[in-house]
């Protein structure tokens, strides 16, 4: 396994010169190249084992941030997804530019405030919605890509990993995690990160749903909450959080709004895809 | 670092540009941050009830550091069960952040002030 990841959160707490936490083979790239760096090197490990130099199938896989995937390293991704490299491309989500501390990127969600974009009376954080990534990855029609949330780990994370890498022969795969930074989000203490993980997807904001050949499943427990009897209150989730702590009732239920679209896009997706209904 | 205890290699050792590699930042020893002990950096320290404990795995699987260590040491509560994992903190490297505590379902972690009695 070789791991490519370019700066970003994981990159500054993990390799602090002279020091190094990974036990693996490991290269830093530049912020936007993840995806490039990524092909070469599953092209060269190909070229290896055809030539009988390797005779070992190493797995290669991008770890990048929301602002190396949203913004910055799109084009690369793009690029790999394109010319179907067999990489497993990772992106963990805190949305926000957090350890240069809390800037916007594509990934930071509508009303949310950042340092460069501060609520006041005319502005109110950010005005634009979240970039949906999973629809433009979906759409170089890859083999398998998947949400995931950081409170799911023991079996819904642990299996949308496993199952992308058993599809790296046919192509590339892409898993989209979230992960909240207390810092950034902030008004909750550290121990609670996991419960606001968690909290996004009980209140439909961050649904898990998987693309697999072609076909868009929405996985468990998100399956549940299409249905906006059984989803929590969004206010739960908004108001835990300081980015939000303006935001009004009515803002809210733009927010509201936005996410009952999405999930009935989702839905849409799914069936047009040829899943058979949870709850006919 | 599943199972156990990881002892860290002995030195880490600054190189000099005369014996690093041709090009580029090149770090020669893996996982040397083990070294770099930051467990002074919490205030609060986790305390595991052995005997509440159900080995359930919650705590190792959201530890973001980790430091919780799966040790095969069996073990016997004042109950009667039997278990032949334990579940023990890395005081060396655990920052305090109690996810752990406040994600265990039997509430068998509590988070102690650092410098109090347990």
């Amino acid at each position: 396994m070789i791991i490519v990841n370019p700066t970003g959160c994981l990159e500054v707490t993990t390799t602090i010169y002279p020091y190094t936490s990974w036990g693996v083979p490991y290269i830093h790239v530049a912020f936007e190249n993840a995806g490039a760096v990524a092909s070469g090197i599953e092209a060269a490990i190909k070229a290896l084992n055809k030539n009988g130099l390797l005779k070992r199938n190493t797995r290669v896989i991008a770890i990048a941030g929301d602002g190396g995937t949203y913004d910055i390293g799109l084009q690369a991704l793009s690029g790999m997804l394109e010319r179907g490299h067999g990489v497993l491309y990772v992106l963990y989500d805190n949305e926000a530019y957090m350890n240069t501390g809390i800037q916007r990127s594509g990934g930071t969600p509508k009303f949310a405030k950042t340092t460069t974009m501060p609520a006041g009376t005319v502005i109110r954080g950010k005005i634009q919605k979240k970039k949906d990534i999973m629809s433009i990855v979906m759409a170089h029609h890859i083999p398998y890509a998947a949400t995931a949330n950081v409170a799911y780990p023991p079996i819904d994370l642990v299996n949308k990993v496993r199952k992308a890498l058993s599809y790296l022969e046919e192509g590339p795969a892409f898993i989209h995690v979230l992960a909240p930074c207390p810092p950034g989000w902030g008004g909750f203490p550290d121990e609670k990160m996991i419960e606001i993980a968690r909290l996004a997807t009980e209140t439909g904001y961050f649904p898990l749903y998987e693309w697999d050949r072609d076909r868009l499943i929405i996985n468990p427990p998100s399956d549940m909450y299409m249905d906006k009897r059984l989803r929590k209150p969004l206010r739960e989730f908004v108001k835990a959080q300081s980015r939000w702590s303006h935001v009004t009732d009515e803002e809210i239920k733009e927010l509201e709004k936005d996410i009952e679209d999405f999930l009935n896009y989702l839905w849409r997706l799914s069936i047009g895809s040829g899943v058979p209904t949870p709850y006919a | 670092m599943s199972t156990g205890a990881w002892t860290p290699p002995k030195t880490t050792k600054l190189m000099g540009w005369r014996e690093l590699p041709a090009i580029g930042g090149y770090i020669m020893e893996p996982m040397s941050t083990t070294k770099n002990t930051t467990g002074s950096w919490r205030t609060e320290r986790p305390v595991i009830d052995q005997d509440a404990c159900i080995r359930c795995r919650t705590c190792w699987m959201y530890c973001p550091e980790p430091a919780i260590l799966e040790l095969d040491k069996p073990y016997v509560t004042k109950d009667g069960r039997r278990y032949d994992l334990t579940y023990e903190i890395d005081y060396d490297h655990c920052k305090g952040c109690g996810i752990c505590a406040h994600e265990c379902p039997t509430k068998a972690i509590k988070m102690v002030p650092e410098g109090a009695e347990e």
